[in-house]
């Protein structure tokens, strides 16, 4: 399969980088400490804190490291590649490809969040789950559950930052675009601070937002938030709008190819 | 140049001069959320918070504006197009710092300098001279430090070549930490950002001070208006590492 290849060769390309690699897990891992010592301090001022124990959040924190980089949580992360070749022209060869674009750039990004998963996800986790006090579930069946969470959290997060850079079509310069979608995905994911954690209503709308889906619902299913049918709804909330955004991205991808002018030619 | 071409794509720029602000400014909405649940954190009031937050963040400011470009040193070192900064008659340091000079990075401190401003008229500090000369001396010789520790890193980058992130968690995790008071962190942790990177320098000791509180290392009060030496001290390292480093500088053969 055309897609399955284009996923492994991208796999590839991102484990070359070693040192890169390394370095991404160094980062995680202080920055994780940093978090873990700050919710420490939080949830001994204010025990059980958004419904969580000190455990949890805690896991919660390590989670959201060790998702970072293959969920594409950091602003930047991503679709660079496709806006410079959209600003370059290049899009027209890719256009006239006989591979879909979207399910090409898909297969991609899969390829580069599995191996970021394995490659900088790992080793901050389990640093994390030596050095503080954990809740990591022992059945294989909650991780299996979260391993689903986790790919349609990619998906939902591919979807969105497909969306971001297909603006370059009518703005050419996608960088402000970017970094304003990267805002709202750091804030909304959770990656700032737990979602339960936020107030009232407000806390209440930002978890069904499309965002809620790359950290907050993977995260909640590891720590047995959801369980049993709740965590089928969960599964179901993301794939919604997985379906939703991949809509939206083939929409404006159609109406963008009609318009296209490409630069220089 | 960086700055007219920046300024081409205007709509842009506003976007990510405002991202940028607004970047930072989630650090502080975070710690906002968090004292919408308390009063304290590790033992430190909303206030004396925002203070470390905006001494830590405009110092980083400071420092990022002038040479945030430095991690980008590892990527010509990998693509070959270090040479032609050796070639020309100018410093290669000087180049590297002006390479992709970005104004937008002034939205950091504008964010930081606001809430260092709310913070001043709040916190509860008997101001003399002495204590007001402080918070800029302070501002300077922080800056001045993150100078050094983004040379070091980029030092570093000619041997590592794509080990960009490595500094980022000394710079911009650093800030993260000096953000929240000492007490919230492990002890080993205080003693590796006072004695190892001396990042501790920036604003927790002096902040200590100007508050009145103790520093939980428990060092001799004299040791929180060493900021100037220890920038002085980190600057000699940087100029040595730097000068290591671009001696030992092989360009990519191919």
């Amino acid at each position: 399969m055309l897609y399955a290849a284009v996923a492994a060769r991208s796999f590839r390309r991102y484990a070359t980088y070693r040192i890169a690699t390394a370095s991404g897990v160094f980062t995680n891992t202080v920055f994780g400490f940093i978090l873990a010592y700050t919710y420490i301090a939080l949830w001994t001022e204010r025990p059980r804190l958004g419904g969580y124990d000190l455990p949890q959040a805690l896991t919660f924190v390590w989670t959201g490291q060790a998702l970072l980089a293959a969920t594409g949580l950091l602003i930047g992360g991503g679709m660079d590649e496709l806006q410079d070749r959209i600003r370059s022209g290049d899009i027209a060869v890719d256009l006239h490809r006989p591979a879909d674009l979207q399910l090409w750039w898909l297969a991609a990004d899969l390829g580069r969040a599995a191996f970021q998963l394995i490659g900088r996800g790992l080793v901050p986790m389990a640093v994390g789950t030596l050095a503080f006090p954990h809740a990591l579930p022992a059945s294989p069946v909650t991780w299996l559950l979260f391993l689903v969470s986790v790919a349609l959290g990619v998906v939902v997060g591919f979807a969105l930052r497909y969306l971001v850079a297909l603006t370059s079509f009518w703005l050419l310069d996608g960088a402000g675009v970017s970094m304003v979608a990267g805002l709202l995905c750091m804030f909304f994911s959770g990656m700032v601070l737990p979602l339960n954690v936020f107030p009232g209503g407000f806390g209440e709308a930002v978890r069904l937002l499309p965002w809620s889906s790359m950290l907050q619902v993977p995260a909640d299913v590891l720590l047995g938030v959801h369980d049993g049918a709740d965590a089928a709804r969960a599964l179901a909330f993301q794939a919604g709008w997985a379906a939703v955004l991949l809509a939206a991205g083939r929409l404006a991808q159609s109406v963008a190819t009609r318009k296209v002018v490409v630069q220089g030619g | 140049m960086w700055v007219r071409s920046t300024l081409a794509y205007r709509a842009s720029f506003l976007l990510t001069a405002l991202g940028n602000f607004a970047a930072t400014a989630l650090d502080f909405l975070a710690i906002l959320l968090m004292f919408s649940h308390i009063t304290v954190l590790g033992g430190f009031t909303l206030p004396e918070v925002a203070f470390l937050y905006g001494t830590s963040g405009a110092a980083l400011g400071l420092a990022d504006l002038v040479l945030g470009s430095m991690d980008r040193l590892g990527a010509r070192v990998r693509d070959g197009t270090t040479d032609v900064l050796l070639v020309r008659p100018v410093p290669v340091f000087a180049q590297v710092a002006a390479d992709r000079f970005a104004l937008r990075r002034l939205g950091r401190i504008t964010q930081a300098a606001l809430v260092l401003g709310w913070s001043l008229t709040r916190v509860e500090v008997a101001w003399t001279p002495g204590k007001v000369l402080l918070v800029p001396l302070m501002l300077l010789c922080g800056a001045v430090i993150f100078a050094a520790v983004f040379t070091v890193g980029a030092a570093f980058q000619f041997v590592a070549q794509d080990a960009a992130e490595v500094q980022n968690s000394f710079t911009y995790g650093g800030t993260t930490m000096l953000q929240y008071p000492p007490t919230v962190f492990a002890k080993d942790l205080v003693r590796g950002v006072t004695f190892v990177v001396p990042l501790a320098f920036v604003n927790w000791l002096p902040a200590l001070r100007l508050l009145g509180r103790d520093d939980p290392l428990g060092l001799p009060g004299w040791v929180d208006f060493l900021g100037p030496a220890v920038a002085a001290l980190m600057c000699v390292l940087a100029w040595l590492a730097w000068r290591a480093g671009l001696r030992n500088y092989r360009s990519t053969g191919s």
